[in-house]
């Protein structure tokens, strides 16, 4: 499979009143055609800005070192049409679709919008298709929702006009910004099905941004996880639940409350998630890594391949198959 | 939609109402008496002072006096000036052109630089936004009586390009002489809607809404016009609105700055004669102006806005 999109290196530095801020350091991870990947970490690890940076949707100011690539084209260094051109490859689906759909706008115009001042389609085509989009994520009566206005409809209602919108421009890749958060749990898994069934059907290429690792295990291919900024761990979907390779991924797992066995209380990692401008050198998880010694905090952790896939610590190897049990003491 | 404007008259008739009573109110509370102005302090016999309160209805109970001055009033007769003889109506009716010209130049004068300096200082960052405050700072600072002579010193006197005093004959010669009244009339206000028209395109810029148009690869201009602009318009009709419903009010000092005979000069100077017909007259059509122009606001803003009709179409 080749990679529709390649990440490599990337460092993003935010302008904020104090100056310069790192919020990503060298982040690496790639996306083949149709595949789906996950990215998951705690607030603030930088999943999201890993997402705008993709889009090209940093905030005024961004410093942005390494590249990104996607099908051939460093995104960095566009501009201009080119750069609207990407953009519109590139489909967002955000997590507040109430915030992110213009409220005085009609469904029908944030609908067809892009359709039709980019891709020149007749108002009256650009309609049937969206009509068609709305039936495709389950909504009843199209004709009516295209007339209403984003206030008029709830807040499932509305992600899944988000969908099928970022659809309905034809997208290569679709990055979703924790898409479901904002939704309560049955809408949630409603449009999360909806959002596989689509993406799978059009063999598009997914980044898939979330909390919940398990959603991402049950939709995605890959999952790459994110801690202070810099990929700990990626590795196959259904493998990191079982059978992770980070001490980080095994306790995020552990946090992870559980259907099947009762609990008295679920394991928190001790102390609080830092941000890349706030950690320490040598490894960042390591203030609060109970597999964590001297030599770990010496030097920066590369990133290496081991049994399929990469993960970011010096005792990986040592630690196969024990990071579990360590994370229980 | 038709509900909405219904309950809005119906909210402009009760404004007015209270207004109305307040108005006349006011002036039966104020200090002098109509007819001393008419008997210019000379005491008249009693037979002819009992003579003149029964004319006017000035023996009546307040209430009574208001009531006929109300009902008068709603079918279009305004009353009649007790010093000059006149109809309250012919009075207003000579001089309410003037007032319409200036303010109407103002409206246009403000929304036309207002809007369009506050647009390009939220959207021009850095020096071209640190003129535009630093020119709404100046002009917010002016205040109407101010700026009339410093306008009239520089481009009457010093310059002659316009002249200071008076009205003019024709549509040209109208708009000579009323260009620097208006200029001097929506200096402050134009200030006022560019900061807001400012904050509002900035504020409209980070919302993320916007932030998605741009996701979609949509032209800038495009994002701007139809997702920045579009939003930004509602909070900036609302204070145009009101700006241009207190230049009503704000007109009398140019008015009475550049000879202009208009309406709000007038209501000073009857204020001065004691002519209270004339006071209370033109005190309740500037309300009435001021009421039905935040009417067309309302509508307006329900247009632009669709959250705002939801309450009256979910009903």
């Amino acid at each position: 499979m080749s990679d529709l999109l390649t990440v490599t290196d990337l460092t993003v530095r935010l302008k904020m009143d104090s100056g310069m801020r790192e919020v990503i350091t060298g982040t690496s991870l790639s996306i083949a055609a149709g595949e789906a990947m996950g990215l998951v970490g705690e607030s603030g690890s930088g999943k999201s800005m890993t997402a705008k940076a993709i889009a090209r949707l940093l905030p005024d100011g961004a410093e942005t070192l390494g590249s990104v690539v996607f099908d051939g084209v460093d995104v960095l260094a566009l501009s201009g049409d080119e750069l609207r051109e990407h953009r519109a490859q590139v489909a967002v689906v955000f997590q507040d679709p109430r915030a992110h759909i213009n409220p005085v706008r009609r469904i029908d115009d944030f609908m067809t919008e892009s359709l039709r001042t980019l891709r020149n389609v007749p108002k009256g085509d650009a309609r049937a298709r969206a009509a068609t989009a709305l039936e495709e994520v389950g909504i009843d009566d199209p004709a009516k929702r295209l007339r209403q206005y984003p206030h008029e409809l709830s807040g499932g209602m509305l992600q899944r006009v988000m969908i099928a919108t970022a659809l309905l421009s034809e997208p290569r890749l679709l990055l979703a910004d924790e898409c479901t958060t904002a939704l309560d749990v049955t809408t949630q898994a409603e449009v999360m099905a909806i959002l596989d069934d689509l993406r799978r059907d059009r063999g598009l290429s997914m980044l898939f941004i979330t909390h919940d690792l398990e959603l991402a295990g049950a939709v995605c291919d890959r999952t790459t996880v994110m801690y202070a900024g810099q990929v700990v761990e990626t590795r196959a979907a259904s493998l990191l639940h079982s059978d992770p390779l980070h001490p980080y991924s095994a306790a995020l797992v552990d946090a992870r409350p559980s259907i099947a066995s009762t609990a008295d209380r679920l394991r928190a990692i001790p102390g609080r998630p830092l941000s890349a401008f706030e950690s320490p050198s040598g490894c960042r998880f390591a203030p609060r890594c109970s597999f964590a010694q001297d030599a770990c905090r010496e030097h920066d952790q590369v990133i290496t391949e081991l049994d399929g896939g990469f993960v970011r610590c010096e005792r990986a190897i040592e630690l196969r198959g024990k990071v579990r049990e360590g994370a229980h003491v | 939609m038709l509900q909405f404007i219904a309950k809005r008259l119906a909210m402009l008739v009760a404004t007015l109402l209270v207004a109305s009573f307040a108005i006349y109110g006011a002036l039966y509370l104020a200090p002098g008496s109509p007819i001393a102005a008419l008997t210019g302090g000379r005491t008249l016999p009693p037979e002819v002072m009992a003579q003149i309160e029964a004319r006017y209805h000035l023996n009546e109970p307040f209430l009574t006096r208001y009531w006929l001055w109300l009902t008068a009033a709603i079918h279009g007769d305004l009353g009649e000036s007790i010093p000059l003889h006149e109809s309250v109506n012919t009075l207003i009716a000579q001089r309410i052109g003037t007032t319409l010209q200036l303010v109407l130049f103002a409206s246009i004068l403000i929304v036309m630089f207002g809007v369009s300096l506050g647009i390009i200082g939220a959207l021009g960052r850095g020096v071209v936004d640190t003129g535009v405050l630093f020119a709404s700072t100046v002009s917010a600072a002016l205040p109407a009586f101010a700026a009339a002579v410093i306008l009239q010193f520089i481009f009457g006197v010093y310059l002659g390009w316009f002249p200071v005093l008076g009205t003019g004959d024709g549509f040209v010669d109208t708009i000579k002489h009323l260009t620097l009244p208006a200029i001097a009339l929506a200096a402050t206000s134009t200030a006022l809607v560019t900061r807001v028209t400012r904050t509002a395109v900035r504020e409209e810029l980070d919302r993320e809404h916007v932030q998605t148009a741009v996701s979609r690869g949509l032209p800038w201009s495009d994002v701007v016009r139809r997702h920045v602009l579009r939003n930004a318009a509602i909070p900036i009709t609302t204070v145009v609105g009101i700006t241009i419903a207190s230049l009503i009010a704000l007109s009398a000092v140019v008015e009475t700055a550049f000879a202009l005979n208009g309406l709000g000069a007038y209501l000073v100077q009857a204020a001065q004669n004691k002519d209270f017909a004339v006071v209370q007259g033109i005190s309740l059509v500037l309300v009435v102006a001021f009421v039905v122009t935040n009417v067309v606001v309302d509508i307006a803003y329900a247009l632009l806005d669709p959250r705002v009709s939801l309450g009256s179409r979910a009903q």
